[in-house]
């Protein structure tokens, strides 16, 4: 047996390898989340919470596109106080558990966080990012001031580690990565979806109710790439790579780009929660075929000259 | 794009080419779609109505000439919306979405409640294809509300038995009463059922008494359609993908769930009550 290890430590936080599903693909539900765990992610990632609860939008929430999806799911949750039992259940069954969550101002992203801290999560992941709400709560994540303001407050009142996750939709991401880090956050991962929309010829209507909605799968991954590469350039916080990863070569190229783990959604649409397994196995066999014991080894090494 | 090489998740516009009255104001809209005409008893599609709303629908006709259609109850805004439309309007269609009934079963039993007749009756139809002639039960509130009545009375003639609940016709009791009577007088070893949640639950706990399998088709709030975003989750199976049919041994692992709570549109927990 080889010493290899795939386990990763993401500012403090240890997991056994650095897979996670990406925020609101699965995480509404406990038994799902659970799922996802035992198909072989190293954590499991919660929808993003907010202070109370929320439909969403109408549907069509989500479409397909050529190389991906495009969801406006609209946020759609029970709210932080209503899923502190069902972190609580998880972390009963051994799950590692990193909380997303959102607020429409500055307090109630503290507040959240501190709900979902006290509940014990073993991460917190600030969702300033989402693109399908931005009329009702603004586009927090745009700005790096206002990026560092709000991880700041959060950092205040978290007991855990905060990841802060970015937008693409900006025009300089590595800014607002620095603006995060300012503000105390311990790792930021790359990215959110791009918006986009779809129309239908025979309809000549916007399919999606919210006319707008957001990129992900295939489609997104040279976008969160070039994200994940540039933001590597700027802080020296940990970075998790997201956005299109769907097989293992997609995982590596998020690790040489900088990131030190990947969270993956769209591919759960086409590989079933097996995924994680499967993507896990094959960085494992590249560690291996490669000649490196762990993870870390591989991490950032494209930026080498 | 049309043609049999788009993925079925693609979204594509099909005419309405009929438009036809069921029994109890339910409407059956009849359209062109190659991948539905491929559909298995039990898929459902996602019918979209641009400015109203996107809702699941069971395919109730799987390709009869390439024609395919869905069955709707009026019950809220998009079904009554989609209940007044005509031949020649247009609807978005996604899918066909999730597992289908499975077909192997010697001596099944069929139990149908209200709307549920529209996945269970092209299961009736593949069955009698393989040579295996199930015993059908239509339920409905009144006689006026039997839907498929002459489609089933054609295909099975003597299997189909009719229940009303106010007696009006056949056995007079709820479907489920009827089923029960029916597994203590008779060998069956698959109960298929789709209907109201309460009649499937009562259902599944008989047939779990006497051994016999289930397959049970069931209703969650449906939203991506392709297993992502979690709405549909009935323990640790999503309806919109494991599903819409689940197993025995699946309806044992979520026995705290079936019949008893569901989660609304925000994810929180919410008593099933029909
Ligand atoms: C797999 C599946 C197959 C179905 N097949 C049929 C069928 O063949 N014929 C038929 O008449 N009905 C069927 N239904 C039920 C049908 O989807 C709902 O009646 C319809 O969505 C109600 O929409 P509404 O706007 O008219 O009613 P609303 O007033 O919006 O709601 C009435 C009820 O329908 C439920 N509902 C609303 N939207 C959805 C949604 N997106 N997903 C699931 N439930 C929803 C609500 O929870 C509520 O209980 C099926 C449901 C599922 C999940
Ligand atoms: C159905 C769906 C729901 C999503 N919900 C959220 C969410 O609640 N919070 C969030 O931060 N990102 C959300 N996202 C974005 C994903 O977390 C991820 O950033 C994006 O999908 C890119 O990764 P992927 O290409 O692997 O899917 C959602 C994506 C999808 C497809
Ligand atoms: S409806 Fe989205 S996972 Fe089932």
């Amino acid at each position: 047996m080889s010493q290899l290890s795939l386990a990763v430590d993401i500012a403090g936080l240890r997991l056994r390898n650095p897979t996670m599903n990406a925020a609101g693909v699965l995480g509404i539900s406990g038994p799902l989340l659970k799922r996802v765990y035992e198909g072989g992610a190293g954590a499991v990632v919660t929808k993003s919470l907010g202070p109370v609860p929320r439909e969403g939008h109408h549907n069509p929430t989500l479409v397909t596109v050529e190389g991906g999806v495009l969801n406006a799911m609209g946020l759609p949750n029970p709210g932080a106080d209503y899923f502190v039992d069902v972190i609580r259940w998880l972390k009963g069954e051994g799950v590692p558990v990193v909380a997303s969550f959102f607020g429409a101002t500055i307090e109630e992203f503290r507040d959240v966080a501190c709900t979902l801290s006290d509940a014990g999560v073993d991460a917190l992941e600030l969702n300033c990012s989402c693109p399908n709400v931005v009329e009702e709560m603004g586009m927090l994540g745009a700005d790096c001031l206002n990026t560092e303001a709000v991880t700041a407050a959060v950092k205040e009142v978290a007991k855990t580690p905060v990841f802060v996750k970015l937008s693409p939709n900006v025009t300089d991401i590595s800014e607002i990565a620095r603006g995060a880090e300012r503000g105390g956050a311990d790792a930021i991962t790359a990215c959110n979806t791009l918006i986009g929309m779809a129309v239908d010829v025979d309809m000549r209507r916007p399919i999606l109710a919210n006319t707008t909605g957001g990129l992900s799968g295939p489609a997104l991954k040279p976008v969160a790439l070039r994200c994940v590469w540039e933001i590597a350039k700027t802080v020296d916080i940990p970075i998790i790579g997201c956005g299109g990863v769907t097989n293992w070569r997609d995982a590596v190229e998020f690790l040489l780009c900088g990131a030190s783990a990947v969270e993956i959604g769209t591919a759960v649409m086409e590989r079933g929660v097996e995924v994680f397994g499967m993507v896990v196995e094959g960085i494992r066999s590249y560690l291996e075929v490669n000649g490196f014991k762990e993870v870390k080894d591989i991490v950032g090494l494209a930026h080498e000259t | 794009m049309s043609g049999s090489r788009m993925k079925p998740d693609t979204l594509r516009v099909r005419q309405l080419v009929d438009v036809t009255e069921e029994a109890g104001d339910m409407v059956s809209l009849y359209f062109r779609d190659v991948q539905c005409s491929q559909a298995l008893p039990g898929q459902y599609v996602m019918i979209w109505v641009p400015g109203v709303d996107e809702v699941p629908m069971s395919l109730s006709t799987i390709g009869r000439r390439k024609v395919s259609s869905v069955t709707v109850r009026p019950v809220g805004e998009a079904t009554r919306y989609i209940c007044d439309l005509k031949a020649g309007n247009m609807v978005g269609v996604r899918g066909p979405f999730g597992n289908g009934y499975t077909l192997e079963c010697d001596l099944p039993l069929v139990v149908a409640g209200g709307v549920g007749a529209a996945s269970l009756t092209p299961l009736a139809e593949s069955l009698v294809t393989r040579g295996v002639r199930p015993t059908f039960v239509l339920g409905a509130r009144n006689e006026e509300q039997l839907v498929f009545r002459e489609r089933l009375k054609n295909l099975l003639d003597e299997g189909l038995v009719l229940a009303t609940d106010d007696g009006s016709c056949g056995f007079k009791g709820f479907a489920s009463d009827c089923a029960l009577k029916l597994m203590d007088e008779r060998q069956f070893d698959v109960v298929y059922t789709c209907g109201p949640e309460l009649m499937m639950a009562l259902i599944f706990r008989s047939a779990e008494d006497r051994g016999i399998q289930v397959q049970a088709s069931l209703e969650r709030y449906i939203k991506c359609a392709v297993g992502l975003c979690g709405s549909c989750a009935i323990g640790p199976y999503r309806v919109c993908k494991d599903g819409p049919v689940l197993t025995t041994d699946q309806l044992k692992v979520v026995r705290d769930e079936f019949g008893l709570q569901r989660m609304d549109p925000s994810g929180q927990a919410i008593k099933v009550d029909h």
